[in-house]
């Protein structure tokens, strides 16, 4: 890891831009990308189902007489991915067992709960991944933000619409200052984002660990860490009504890709950015402030991950707690790359990935299969993405398609 | 030691860098390897030294066969390489340079001390004065190449390759390298010697094997003439002519004083400059790479750090601006090296075009881009300035360079200008483009613009110039007339004040030192009229073929053999 | 920041007519150069000077601060050290300013003595300061640092991997997925085989597969190294969560009760007062470790193919054409970092805890990162770093025992805050390997 101490202006900023995986291959088309992340998916819920079947009881037990009966072993296999599958599909889909079709269909909106901050903090790092930066640290801008947020719900007293306002700010303005930063020591000194980041995010963790220790913050006659709920004025309208737990939350992250989608391809600031992401030294020849460029960038990914933490605290928990940011910070990342730093790329991504976590937690109760097998499949999928053979392949299939 | 090359054939899909290439070195030579830039010498020797492995032909050793896989095997070989660009660590001491790749060990650890007495050793038969535990970052440029000729008499090459070893040396190291050359070969070892330098060839080769587009075009001997070897070497008379009017200057656009950059280590790169340059005039400023041109164009524009002294441009100071600031102001700025500095490579040819100026208020309403209007700009100036592209749309990435430049140009060019600043305005250019690109500029200057033109090509600088500037180390030398002799300019390009080279004449041919790297192209035959260089309200003849050859190459300095002017014993 | 240029040596004026030119050549050689003073460190040790006389001297308890040096039980005994803590604060006050003042006056970088004067200082003043606000003001020094040395074990290793990785020009951003990793393989290789040193062998491969899959995509496939660290962290954390709750958890006695390794007091030597708990009185993995830290730093400074290595981080072209194979050297030293920080996990399940738990790590992985930074790439430096982070570390669970009004969370804080300032230029200057983080390709 490159962190010198030289100034940014020199020519260390010249570092070639992240905003793909790996050399950009120019046969790289945008059929052959997208062929190449369905691929990444089939094949990462393919292994995972492997791993699901091979830790399953019936199946060892089964695999016990493997020789006698291999058909047994292999249909337990399938039995026991198919059907945690099947109930992920359940939980993040369609629920054919529901009674009524806002029953059945309540899983899809608990998928695009579940996305919201997913989408927002995804928006975040891509943002700062077209400008050239790894922003690790949406963990503690989310942090940060829902910290703000909370606060705002929770000890002011303000009218209705204002008090929500003034928590989305407040939390848009929390992780904002987070990742601003960032910004600001990288424009100053040269320090590496990434370390930087990283270490914000357990500074922000242990700040917030601290914060609901203090009587003002912890929630009165608990021992817990658990701030006060906040106030009904303060959280997010549901948008389906009550029976739903989706709430306008999901609107600001729509609102939110258009508005990175206008700021990267139709704005001067997103001009600027994507300049000092993709050439910093011929944006600085061009006039373009490349250590301004990197404050902007963060100010504004800290923002949306902070928006995220909002999401966060008006519209599902309601009170805060250093768990608050569950691993949407890093889940944010694999969001961004399977998204390729797009925004309406990160935004399917994110709905990608709360499907999987809203599906998750219905195949743990239903199937017994562990949660965790989700961050396996993600993790999976980002790698696969970038993993050279498969494209390879992708693209041959989409110029057989083209021919 | 013998090293012959049979039919040796490179390509890298389908451009073929070396066709059929057959070549002997022989023991006890200075072989040297002519040719322009881009004619395929570096990847025969890369070829040769084990970094490329060649498509189809033979590499025999004293008449056996061989092959390389890696670098490694050509050294075992004896083959060393002095690349163009320094191998060396910077962080490393000059032994320990020395020693990677062929250390010497004492059980589980290492032995420098072998390696340091080596170098000593080596230090001292050929007066190099290098210190073993020097850390290499520290050490001067020259002495840097020295300690890269170290490392290839530490592995007892017996064939030592040269890459374009005086790019970056004055003409006085540049004078001790050929006698250290002269040294090695008396010594046994052979020599293959890579330039474009006609001057140094001529003054140093055995034989001389001229390559052109990847092929070998002949073989001669040092005594073949410079215009011989530059009609092998390009291969055509390209002869281009500016048509170019008196300038017209009235008063002073822009008022340099005492300006100065210090770089980061504490080194003065442009040393209290003073000089003015009219409306409507063009000032070229001459010098060999690295002397401080860069960082004269850099500070103008903003983009130096540590700057003092003051920039003037009709009254206002530009020294403290911001590079925006300045631009806005009315400086076009063309960068020296345009796919980092001047082009985003993966922006399209529209945004390009628009990379400075995208926030007037043509192309953006407040903070939203009028995409529509970049779009249109982009197609009126590809038709005007002939940019190839298949669309405006297309990266920048994908044109050819000198259509990329054209690119730079037309979004410089393109805007009111006060003061017009280029470096190397076409460095990589196709011959066709370089004349397009020259009539511009000199449009630009009569449209009352004052110029400032930064050039390693003396043949550039003859074919813009109304008033040559000369760099040194920093220093402005002088400041003389567009009918300046090369020679003289050469001098004043290794450190001559004008004063001493100017006023004496009949010219001295021995204190010639040629002011070398600085090569500019001095064609065929009919090679350019540098006795009477383009003199204001005449025409300048340019002879262009992409790339410099030196401006010793002159007819008139035909007789100069060897430069002895001011080499130290 | 405030750095100021003087002359130092002015060089001729552009040759005058008196001069001939080959005078003037010689003289003009080459650029002038000038000084370049620096008031940086003044600065920061003032900032330090000023925190010292706000918090160490003019917020002190007023309490006594006694410090025990001598064993429990011990055959030496020492006295122990009583320290009046405002006084103290001065003391730490008045040495930080001189040296503040002898920067601004020298004005270029700090030579060492000072940088260990000052930072003895500092750190014994803190120590005095924040003991001095506990109730009960009197800490055994000795179970300070045994215990900073036990949490530090892992940090070392896995800065000590992370630096084999760096060194050759890989960014290894997935230390905490080879120590958790190494942890998991050990726990379950150890249990079935029954025998824990099957267990640490064990979390040297499951560490080295780690750091296969990141020398595959990193190096073979050059996808991005930061990208494929991050991911990496994930996919370790999915898998070995995953694992531990289908297979671990259900049998434990059968995958996850690794007995631990031994542990080896050296007799005599473990007599010595302080130094000997500390060093003589450890695990095997502890001995292990200083032992790797001696290895690691001969291998990079004293053999032949620590000089390849580090050529390789800083300017891969160049041992390039020089036959040293790049790619080749970069795989088996990321393997090798891998087996390192595996020693590390299996500190874990084999020495700490006798059970795998879920991401029991707990960001071990991103300290020893920051530990690698602040020790500036150096082997020795890396142990110092992670040795000052275990104190660190230590010194909280050893003050809320002994009831500090200081929060427990800033002292938690306090590696990654000093890693900020560090790789801000704040604490010395880090420069990495020049090559770090660039897949290198043959044209």
């Amino acid at each position: 890891m490159s962190a010198s101490t030289a100034p940014a202006t020199s020519d260390q900023v010249s570092a070639p831009p992240p905003t793909e995986l790996s050399a950009e291959d120019p046969r790289r088309t945008l059929l052959g990308s997208t062929l190449q992340s369905v691929l990444a998916v089939v094949v990462a819920l393919i292994l995972g189902g492997l791993l699901i079947a091979v830790t399953d009881e019936r199946v060892r037990q089964a695999a016990g007489y493997f020789f006698a009966r291999p058909g047994d072993t292999l249909s337990a296999m399938w039995r026991a991915a198919s059907s945690a599958y099947i109930a992920m599909f359940y939980g993040a889909v369609y629920n054919p067992n529901g009674s009524t079709l806002a029953d059945r269909l309540y899983p899809l909106t608990e998928t695009l709960t579940v996305a919201t901050p997913l989408i927002l903090a995804g928006l975040g790092v891509a943002l700062a991944f077209r400008a050239g930066l790894f922003n690790i640290g949406a963990q503690g801008q989310i942090l940060i933000g829902a910290t703000l947020a909370a606060w705002v719900g929770f000890a002011w007293q303000l009218p209705v619409g204002l008090h929500l306002l003034a928590v989305v700010v407040a939390g848009a303005a929390g992780g904002a200052v987070w990742g601003g930063i960032v910004g600001l020591i990288k424009a100053r000194t040269g320090a590496h984002e990434v370390i930087l980041t990283i270490m914000l995010n357990y500074v922000a963790l242990n700040l917030v660990a601290w914060l609901l220790t203090l009587p003002g913050f912890q929630r009165e006659g608990s021992s817990n860490p658990i701030s006060p709920p906040v106030a009904d004025t303060a959280m997010f309208p549901k948008l389906l009504g009550d029976h739903f737990r989706l709430h306008w939350g999901f609107v600001v992250a729509v609102l939110a890709t258009v508005a990175v989608a206008w700021l990267l391809n139709r704005s001067t600031v997103g001009f600027e950015l994507r300049a000092v992401g993709a050439n910093p030294r011929a944006a600085r020849t061009a006039g373009i402030s490349v250590t301004r460029g990197f404050v902007v960038v963060m100010l504004l990914a800290g923002l949306l991950a902070g928006l995220a933490g909002t999401a966060q605290i008006a519209g599902t928990e309601h009170s805060l707690t250093s768990g608050v940011a569950a691993s949407f910070g890093f889940d944010a990342i694999t969001v961004a790359l399977l998204g390729r730093s797009r925004p309406w790329g990160t935004f399917f991504a994110g709905i990608l990935y709360g499907a999987f976590r809203a599906g998750g937690v219905t195949m743990q109760s239903m199937t017994g299969t562990n949660i965790d097998i989700v961050l396996v499949v993600q993790s999976l999928i980002v790698l696969f993405v970038a993993l050279p053979p498969l494209f390879k392949f992708a693209t041959r299939r989409s110029q057989e398609a083209a021919a | 030691m013998q090293l012959k090359l049979t039919d040796v054939t490179k390509k890298f899909g389908d451009f073929t860098a070396n066709n059929r290439v057959n070549l002997t070195v022989e023991p006890h030579q200075i072989h040297c390897l002519l040719g322009e830039n881009g004619a395929g010498k570096s990847t025969l020797m890369n070829v040769l030294y084990g970094l490329y492995e060649p498509t189809s032909g033979t590499i025999e050793i004293d008449g056996a066969p061989v092959s390389f896989s890696g670098p490694g095997d050509a050294m075992a070989a004896g083959i060393g390489m002095v690349h163009q660009h320094f191998m060396l660590i910077p962080v490393f001491t000059v032994a320990e340079n020395v020693a990677l790749g062929h250390e010497n060990t004492r059980g589980m650890s290492l032995d420098l001390e072998t390696t340091r007495a080596r170098i000593r050793e080596i230090s001292e038969r050929y007066g190099f004065a290098v210190d073993p535990d020097a850390v290499v970052e520290d050490l001067p440029v020259g002495v840097q190449q020295r300690v890269e000729i170290i490392k290839a008499l530490v592995r007892d090459a017996k064939v030592l390759i040269l890459d374009e070893p005086t790019a970056v040396l004055t003409p006085r190291e540049t004078d001790e390298l050929l006698e250290i050359m002269r040294q090695l070969r008396d010594n046994g070892t052979s020599i293959v010697f890579i330039s474009h330098k006609l001057r140094e060839v001529r003054a140093v080769s055995d034989v001389i094997t001229v390559i052109r587009r990847g092929e070998v075009v002949g073989q001669v001997g040092p005594e073949t003439s410079t215009d011989e070897l530059a009609a092998l070497m390009v291969g055509r008379d390209v002869s281009l002519t500016v048509a170019k009017d008196t300038a017209h200057t009235t008063g002073t656009a822009l008022e340099v004083r005492g300006l100065t950059v210090v770089g980061d280590n504490g080194v003065v790169l442009l040393d209290d400059v003073e000089f003015d340059v009219a409306p409507g005039e063009i000032l070229a400023v001459a010098g060999v790479q690295g002397n401080g041109q860069t960082e004269l164009t850099q500070a103008l524009v903003g983009l130096e750090e540590q700057v003092s002294g003051s920039a003037r441009l009709d009254g206002q100071e530009l020294v403290g601006l911001r590079t925006r600031e300045i631009l806005a102001s009315g400086v076009g700025f063309v960068p020296e090296d345009r796919s980092t500095d001047g082009l985003v490579g993966t922006f399209t040819v529209a945004e390009n075009l628009v990379l400075d100026r995208y926030r007037e208020r043509e192309f953006a309403a407040g903070p939203s881009l009028r995409l529509g209007a970049i779009s249109g700009h982009a197609g009126s100036e590809v038709n005007e300035y002939d940019i190839r592209t298949g669309s405006v749309d297309s990266p920048v990435a994908t044109l050819s360079g000198g259509n990329q430049q054209k690119v730079v140009i037309a979004r410089e060019l393109g805007r009111p200008l006060k003061l017009f600043v280029a470096s190397q305005p076409t460095r990589g250019v196709d011959v066709g483009s370089i004349e397009f690109i020259h009539k511009r500029i000199v449009a630009e200057r009569d449209k009352g613009t004052a110029v400032l033109i930064v050039s390693t090509e003396l043949d550039e600088i003859y074919a813009l110039a109304d008033r040559i500037a000369v760099f040194f180390h920093g220093r402005l030398m002088g400041i003389v007339g567009p009918d300046t002799p090369r020679e003289a300019l050469g001098r004043m390009m290794a450190g001559e004040p004008t004063d001493s080279v100017l006023p004496p004449a009949p010219w001295d041919h021995s204190h010639d030192d040629g002011g070398s790297p600085a090569g500019a192209p001095a064609g065929g035959s009919t090679a350019a009229p540098a006795t009477a260089p383009a003199h204001a309200g005449g025409a300048a003849a340019v002879t262009l073929d992409g790339d410099g050859l030196d401006p010793g190459a002159h007819p008139a300095d035909r007789t100069t053999d060897r430069p002895e002017g001011n080499r130290t014993a | 920041m405030s750095t100021a240029i003087t002359s130092q040596s002015s060089g001729p004026s552009s040759g005058s007519p008196e001069h001939p030119p080959e005078a003037a050549l010689a003289t003009s050689a080459a650029n002038r150069a000038v000084g370049v003073r620096t008031l940086r460190p003044a600065i920061g040790l003032g900032v330090l000077a000023l925190v010292s006389l706000i918090v160490f001297a003019l917020n002190a308890s007023g309490q006594r601060v006694d410090f025990r040096f001598s064993n429990d039980g011990g055959a030496i005994r020492l006295p122990d050290v009583s320290v009046p803590s405002a006084p103290y604060g001065w003391v730490v006050t008045i040495v930080l300013a001189a040296l503040a003042v002898y920067a601004a006056v020298q004005a270029r970088k700090l030579p060492r003595w000072a940088v260990i004067v000052a930072g003895f200082f500092f750190v014994t003043g803190f120590l005095v300061w924040i003991v001095g606000t506990a109730q009960t003001p009197s800490i055994s020094i000795t179970a300070l640092l045994a215990g900073s040395v036990a949490l530090a074990t892992p940090l070392v290793f896995g800065s000590l991997g992370g630096l084999l990785c760096e060194r050759s020009g890989v960014v290894n951003i997935a230390i905490e997925a080879q120590l958790l990793f190494g942890a998991f393989s050990a726990a379950v290789a150890g249990t079935v085989a029954g025998n824990p040193w099957v267990g640490l062998l064990a979390a040297m491969l499951g560490a080295v597969l780690v750091a296969a899959v990141l020398a595959l995509f990193a190096i073979r496939y050059r996808v991005n190294q930061v990208i494929v660290g991050v991911v990496l962290n994930v996919l370790v954390s999915g898998l070995t969560g995953f694992l531990f709750a289908t297979v671990l958890e259900p049998n434990a006695a059968s995958f996850n009760a690794p007995d631990r390794l031994p542990h080896v007091r050296i007799p005599v030597l473990a007599e010595i007062p302080v130094v000997g708990p500390v060093l003589f009185d450890q695990s095997v993995i502890g001995y292990i470790m200083y032992l790797a830290v001696i290895v690691v730093w001969f291998a990079l400074y004293r053999t032949r193919w620590g000089l390849r290595t580090r050529a390789v981080g800083e300017h891969p072209k160049a041992a390039d054409t020089l036959g040293v194979s790049v790619n080749a050297l970069r795989v088996r030293n990321v393997l090798l970092g891998g087996a390192v920080a595996g020693l590390g996990g299996a500190f874990y399940t084999l020495v700490s805890v006798s059970a795998f738990t879920r991401d029991m790590t707990a960001g071990a992985g991103y300290i020893a990162l920051a530990a690698l930074i602040f020790g500036r790439w150096n082997p020795v430096g890396a142990l110092l770093a992670s040795l000052l982070f275990g104190f660190a570390s230590n010194l909280e669970s050893i003050l809320s025992f002994l009831g500090t009004p200081v929060p427990s969370q800033f002292l938690a804080m306090l590696p990654y805050v000093v890693t900020i300032l560090a790789v801000a230029g704040l604490v010395g200057r880090s420069r990495g390997p020049a090559a770090s983080g660039e897949p290198y390709t043959k044209e």
